[in-house]
């Protein structure tokens, strides 16, 4: 074994493991040494899993060496903290969960597992999910691996940094307003958000039920594309789960974007807030795509100025009806020896949930409540029809959207925490593609300020294949790869 | 429009979300700031325009209604902060009498 292997993509790694040249007990060695030398500094994981690993790594290595490998045999993967396991704790990255251990795994992750993946563990994240940086979890904040004072995004910011930091080859998070795309930006990774519906959300901790996707971080637009075929596809357990076979997300891979119109929305491209060398990255990748075939075209998205207002109702609305079922009873922290049911509801929440929680189920609690309802949430639902009405005049004209993922590189930690508007801001950018239910992609475009900027790639409803060729050319033809950050 | 102190109880009430001291006051506060934002979606007309509620293709989907498996009774109790004979136990709703 020369070569580093936590450097290494899954077809590269398939290869030596199919060669018998490294066994799946070794990589997962290799990665437990890398995360024992670095996590201290990146904090990306919340809890490792060694039995699981040994246990899963020894299978690979037996369906290796007798020919049955899957396509993901001996891989190590890490889990954001909001996906069920069987067995091994999960808790939000909050303290009302401390100590759930699921009775059952959620189907995302059992796919890999089927596949061969090796879990090495559960990633820290924003409390439910909730925020922009990573900095809302109830454990501790994740530091960016290409600046340890900067945040990794958010809200799957522990996911991010493992694969940023070579911590982890793939690694799943979930996306509700960006939780995927903008700290793939932030960390110099892909990551990609499917269409609502095409993976399973049956056992996912639920923040916003409309708008939650599972989906995969990597190191190259392959492995991104690999997992999300493997994870993707109808699950009778999630009513919401579409029937197209999940291998539809990599119809024509690999034809280019000759032809292809590719659509650069002003109000995105011009967003209040973007930086210069952001803008600089993306006028670049924009160039580099067009000088692959593609037609660049200007489109119009005339609502993104109210995308951030709807969102911040709807997604809190369905959190506040979501986070009711934690009342102490079934799971998690509770205080069942208070005075009478009230009490222990009101002290269980108190003490289980943190200010970011607090501030959404409160705010979802409002725009729901009597009197309300019809300014706010109805309202809201009205201009999420809009902004629907945009994407579709919109892919019109184009087939797929690009722009910058987030209008900002990785910002310092502890730099937006007191003001809750700034954070949701870090969002403007890819939560039209949840209210629109859209697949999206962030892929590396380049440096800025020593901080790598991410592509956003959007495209039509179960366009998964459209905008997994967009990036696969840009990677290709660009030659800017995700890389392990230098630690 | 600006949130008041009584109102953040009344939805913290509402929410069963037990504040802490000076919870009022931060999240009147925050809160207001937020919806302050969020007033801008009265700028737009929306009279004539259909709520979206889901993006889903799919509606109405059903199962045939066939037994199957689900949690034994010691799992759905494993993570239970307090099971007593087989199951929850919980603050008592009614008075003793």
């Amino acid at each position: 074994m020369t070569a580093d292997p936590t450097l290494m993509t899954i077809n590269e790694l398939q290869h030596l493991l199919r060669s018998r040249q490294l066994s799946a007990a070794e990589l997962v060695a290799a990665h437990f040494n890398r995360i024992e030398s670095i996590d201290g500094k990146v904090k990306a994981y919340l809890r490792l899993t060694p039995d699981v690993a040994a246990e899963q790594a020894a299978a690979a290595d037996r369906a290796l060496k007798s020919g049955e490998a899957g396509p993901l045999s001996g891989i190590p993967i890490a889990i954001k903290d909001v996906l069920c396991v069987r067995g091994v704790e999960t808790t939000a990255g909050s303290q009302i969960l401390r100590g759930f251990k699921p009775p059952y795994t959620s189907t995302a992750v059992r796919r890999l597992f089927e596949a061969g993946a090796v879990m090495l563990g559960v990633t820290n994240c924003d409390e439910f999910a909730m925020g922009s940086s990573t900095e809302n979890s109830s454990y501790f904040p994740t530091h960016n691996p290409w600046a340890l004072d900067r945040v990794p995004g958010g809200s799957s910011g522990g996911s991010a940094a493992a694969v940023a930091a070579g911590e982890a080859v793939i690694s799943l998070g979930t996306d509700t307003g960006g939780s995927i795309r903008q700290p793939a930006a932030l960390t110099g990774v892909v990551g990609m958000k499917p269409t609502y519906g095409r993976v399973s959300r049956y056992g996912l901790i639920a923040f916003a039920s409309s708008l939650d996707q599972i989906g995969p971080f990597a190191r190259s637009v392959d492995d991104a594309a690999i997992t999300l075929a493997l994870m993707a596809g109808h699950d009778p357990l999630d009513a919401t789960s579409s029937e197209r076979p999940g291998r539809d997300v990599l119809n024509k891979y690999g034809a280019g974007v000759k032809g292809m119109r590719l659509g650069v929305p002003r109000e995105y491209y011009e967003v209040e807030g973007i930086e210069p060398g952001v803008k600089a990255a993306i006028d670049a990748a924009i160039k580099t795509l067009e000088g692959a075939g593609a037609e660049i075209v200007d489109v119009a998205l005339p609502h993104t100025d109210y995308g951030l207002a709807a969102y911040y109702i709807i997604a809190p609305a369905e959190c506040s009806s979501n986070l009711a079922r934690f009342d102490g009873v079934r799971y998690g922290m509770s205080d069942v020896d208070a005075q009478n049911v009230t009490d222990a509801y009101m002290g269980t929440r108190r003490r289980g949930f943190g200010t970011e929680v607090r501030r959404r189920v409160m705010l979802g609690t409002y725009a729901l409540s009597s009197g309300y309802y019809d300014a706010y949430y109805l309202k809201a639902q009205k201009v999420r029809t809009l902004i629907k009405r945009d994407f579709d005049s919109a892919f019109k004209k184009c087939d797929a959207i690009v722009s910058a993922t987030s209008p900002t590189v990785a910002f310092p930690l502890g730099s937006r925490t007191q003001d809750p508007l700034s954070m949701y801001l870090c969002d403007v950018l890819t939560l039209g593609g949840n209210l629109a239910g859209l697949p999206g992609i962030s892929l590396p475009c380049g440096m800025s300020e020593g901080l790598p900027v991410g592509l956003q790639v959007l495209a039509p409803q179960w366009g998964e294949s459209v905008a997994l060729r967009v990036a696969r050319t840009y990677e290709e033809s660009s030659g800017v790869k995700a890389k392990v950050a230098p630690l | 429009m600006p949130l008041s102190k009584d109102e953040v109880r009344h939805v913290a009430m509402l929410a069963r979300l037990g504040l802490e001291p000076g919870d009022e006051e931060f999240y009147a506060e925050q809160l207001s700031g937020i919806l302050g934002h969020i007033d801008r979606l009265k700028q737009l007309d929306t009279d004539a325009i259909p709520p979206t509620a889901q993006v889903v293709e799919v509606t109405n989907r059903l199962r045939e209604d066939v037994p199957r498996p689900g949690l034994s009774q010691e799992e759905a109790l494993a993570n239970a902060p307090a099971a007593l004979e087989g199951s929850f136990r919980v603050p008592s709703i009614q008075e003793e009498t």
